[in-house]
């Protein structure tokens, strides 16, 4: 057999911080390939390929070009080896002309200044090269972004990458961009080039790869041939439920309306549908969890839900019991008793340097108990603050042990305990357990669970699908936007078929979907 | 009306136009400074400490050397040290760049006073070193032409070479590799850094860079403007040299043209002495334009930003 292109053996990474992203994950690249890197957010796929681009090194195993073990220790050595990358986020000058951005670091000199005319043609003529078409004296800022996308393109082109790897270049373009892409791609091949293709859409893996290899979780799947597996197949090894959690959930008991979304919209800068036409409504006493794969639309969403996007960005209608609050502020939002717990604790769930009390009372420290209206009531705050470090046993030196000292778990059960405590109507949990160990995980489950017993009505967003589909009475999948899916009783579904719809292989039928409104009008 | 009158008789003259290239040499040199480090995306507000520094540095070493040329290499040398200092400080070990700044600030007006008592004797002014001017220059033909003549020739040699520095300056940003790179960085980092530009040489080159031109401001005020240092001699002008640059949208052009109009106020502010206004209200004048000046600027930023962001979403 051939020698690899690129060849990763036994890649281990480990952060400092302790999070295991790779764990002995085999990898190889075949000279002419299109390689698709499939797998869910967090699988380890973007870790990987720092690792061949010289952003990360890994803490076990060895990389082998050609057959030549290597080290890469910094992008500019990946560059001299021929590895170029399309980064998610594009590496331009936005100011900048095209020609500009493709010589910056080696720039053509003549006498003291740049060559500016040379510039133009080095780009002229890679732009010809390799048939994709540029304007070299645009400037960057002007440009679309499947446009941006092929100067980054060139960009690596013109510093001599043989192996270009693309981190989910397909995400932020319209379909017209993205079909040409891949005749692009296509033409790179031909050209004998190699690319790796970071995806988790399945459908354009199976349109111009060749071989795909899967991560979950860190570790490889397997490497396969793409004409040899079918959609449903990839979907179950990048989809898979590891321990199933069980939790005595009472029967529900639902009540009235609590959140009503009527026909949102949101729209990006460029016209991009990111929501499209979303309805449905949670009930008191329901917990409505929403999965997708990261990207679909969930940011958006909840950004509405919680008067984090900007006035005139959306479309519809938004009610919290009989309020509108599309386009109301986060504090009006949360005295009707709607209470949110962010997806990032680090940066808006909490403030590191203050104290755990501090950070319990930073969302209702303005409620009569705890302020007396020029002083806030040390000792009320005190004995709260014991209570719920005791009802959410969070690990702590005490009450006034600044919340940046702790664990990313016993961080979250002060974040978690803050919005819980409010006894709120709604409660918006936006992955409430992500990178916390499985005891805190289940506490906060458990509490979660118990807020749906007191007739609170629950947002649960989450990528951990254990969770959605354990704790959700009902379950919504987003996909390009739009709800793809609306399940009864999500704790029988079969994590296959969930991930077909997540991964936009199969939709329900608009009108099965729409049955969640017409709930509100029984 | 009289005291307008005689204000107009001494704007509506040439030597009024020459005051004001005269007072704006030492903004425009530390504006360009400020705009190099700028542009780099490391903003150096040490500025007024560092032209103090070679301020002195220049009275001291040509005093010493009896040469004003010799002095001016210290000045120059001393300001791009001191520059060389606040990067070491920001880029090696983290401190922070404002902090840093404000530290040069500092230091240099006590550091100046010391080292002038030390030297002199004296804690207010260097007049007993005998430190050396640097000439001013006549042009051949130019001096001759009416009105113009007046106006441009006879200046001091560094008012000439302030005015050759926007141009040399605006080569360097838009037409060579540095520039292009400083650019790149104080632009989009990662965008530089993924192609292989060393972020934290190039603001090094920066930093250095805008201590030089501010040296060269400091050897303009004790050797040209005035013939010795006095204590705090600078005055803000290295402040309002950020302001000019800030005013000038960190463009070349802006820079230089905000520069002059700050010049012109404080030219305008020894003018209007003739009037009987308190000198203290008329010497609040350049500092009265740089706040307005600012206030006008962010009024036009504000505008041009909400004018961006009215399409959704835009981040």
């Amino acid at each position: 057999m051939e020698t690899p292109l690129l060849e990763m053996r036994g890649i281990t990474k480990v952060y400092p911080n302790g999070v295991v992203a790779n764990r002995d994950v085999n990898f190889s690249l075949r000279a002419g390939e299109i390689h698709a890197l499939a797998g869910e957010n967090g699988a380890g796929k973007s870790t990987l390929m720092k690792m061949i681009f010289g952003m990360e090194e890994p803490s076990e195993g060895e990389i082998y070009i050609r057959g030549e073990k290597t080290r890469l220790l910094s992008p500019q050595d990946a560059i001299d080896r021929g590895i170029g990358m399309v980064h998610q986020h594009f590496m331009l000058v936005p100011s900048f002309t095209v020609a500009e951005n493709m010589v910056l670091g080696m720039e053509p000199r003549k006498g003291l200044g740049i060559h500016y005319a040379e510039a133009v043609r080095m780009t002229e003529d890679t732009a010809r090269k390799y048939n994709l078409a540029v304007d070299p004296k645009a400037k960057v800022e002007d440009l679309s972004v499947g446009m941006k996308q092929k100067v980054e393109i060139l960009k690596a082109l013109l510093r001599g990458a043989q192996i270009l790897i693309l981190d989910e270049p397909t995400a932020v373009l319209t379909p017209q961009e993205t079909e040409e892409l891949f005749r692009e791609l296509q033409q790179l091949k031909e050209h004998g080039h190699t690319i790796v293709f970071i995806s988790h859409k399945l459908k354009e893996v199976k349109a111009i790869c060749d071989r795909i290899t899967i991560l979950r979780g860190g570790r490889s799947e397997g490497v396969f041939q793409t004409s040899e597996v079918t959609e449903q197949e990839i979907s179950r090894l990048m989809v898979g439920r590891d321990v199933v959690l069980k939790y005595d959930k009472s029967k529900l008991n639902m009540q009235a309306p609590v959140l009503t979304v009527e026909n949102l919209s949101v729209n990006d800068s460029q016209g991009r549908a990111l929501l499209n036409n979303i309805s449905f409504s949670v009930h008191s006493g329901q917990i409505v969890g929403i999965a997708g794969v990261e990207g679909n639309g969930q940011r958006e969403l909840m950004d509405v839900l919680t008067g984090g996007l900007r006035s005139g960005a959306s479309r519809g209608t938004v009610r919290v019991q009989d309020t509108e609050i599309r386009e109301a502020n986060i504090l009006t939002i949360r005295n009707l008793g709607v209470s949110y717990i962010p997806e990032d604790r680090m940066s808006q769930g909490s403030a590191g340097e203050a104290s755990i009390s501090d950070n319990l009372i930073s969302t209702h420290y303005r409620s009569k108990t705890l302020n007396n209206g020029v002083f806030l009531r040390a000792s009320k705050i005190a004995s709260m603050a014991a209570e719920l470090i005791e009802a959410f046993k969070i690990r702590c030196s005490g009450p006034k042990q600044p919340i940046g000292m702790l664990s990313g778990g016993n961080m979250q059960k002060v974040v978690v305990a803050r919005e819980c405590s409010a006894n709120p109507k709604l409660l918006i949990a936006e992955q409430p357990t992500r990178g916390v160990d499985v005891g805190a995980a289940q506490l906060i489950h458990e509490k979660l669970l118990e807020l749906r017993e007191n007739q609170g009505a629950i947002v649960l967003v989450s990528a951990d699908l254990n969770e959605v589909l354990e704790i959700s009475d009902r379950l919504l999948v987003m996909y390009e936007g739009e709800i793809v899916a609306d399940m009864e009783d999500p704790s029988s579904l079969s994590e296959e078929e969930l991930g077909l719809y997540m991964l936009g292989i199969k939709r329900q039928e608009p009108q099965h979907i729409r049955r969640t409104m017409n709930d509100v009008e029984v | 009306m009289n005291g307008l009158d005689s204000l107009l008789n001494v704007i509506l003259t040439t030597d009024f136009a020459f005051s004001v290239l005269r007072v704006t040499t030492p903004i425009l040199f530390a504006a360009l400074g400020a705009l190099i480090s700028n542009r780099a995306g490391i903003i150096n507000i040490g500025m007024e400490g560092i032209m103090l520094v070679s301020a002195l540095a220049g009275v001291i070493i040509s005093s010493y050397t009896q040469s004003a040329w010799v002095g001016l290499l210290g000045a120059v040398l001393a300001g791009t040290l001191i520059a060389g200092l606040l990067a070491f400080f920001t880029l090696k070990f983290k401190t922070h760049v404002i902090l840093g700044g404000i530290a040069i600030n500092m230091f240099a007006s006590g550091g100046t006073v010391f080292l002038l008592y030390l030297l002199s004797g004296d804690k207010g002014s260097s007049t007993s070193l005998a430190s050396k001017v640097l000439p001013s220059v006549d042009i051949p033909l130019l001096k001759d032409i009416p009105v113009l003549g007046p106006i441009l020739s006879g200046h001091h040699i560094l008012t000439y070479v302030s005015i050759a520095a926007v141009f040399a300056v605006y080569y360097l940003l838009k037409r060579t590799s540095l520039g292009l790179r400083i650019r790149s960085v104080g632009e989009n980092p990662h965008a530089a850094q993924s192609v292989g530009v060393s972020v934290v040489r190039i603001q090094y080159m920066a930093l250095l860079l805008s201590g030089f031109f501010a040296g060269l401001g400091g050897a303009y005020m004790s050797m040209g403007y005035l013939s010795l240092f006095t204590r705090d001699m600078i005055a803000g002008r290295g402040w309002i040299a950020i302001a000019a640059e800030s005013m000038g949208r960190s463009t070349t052009v802006g820079t230089a043209l905000t520069s002059l109009l700050f010049g012109a106020a404080d030219a305008l502010a020894n003018a209007f002495q003739v009037l009987k206004i308190p000198a203290e209200l008329i010497a609040t004048l350049p500092y009265a334009a740089t706040v307005i000046g600012l206030i006008l600027y962010a009024v036009s930023e504000t505008r041009k930003k909400n004018r961006k962001v009215k399409s959704p979403l835009a981040k």
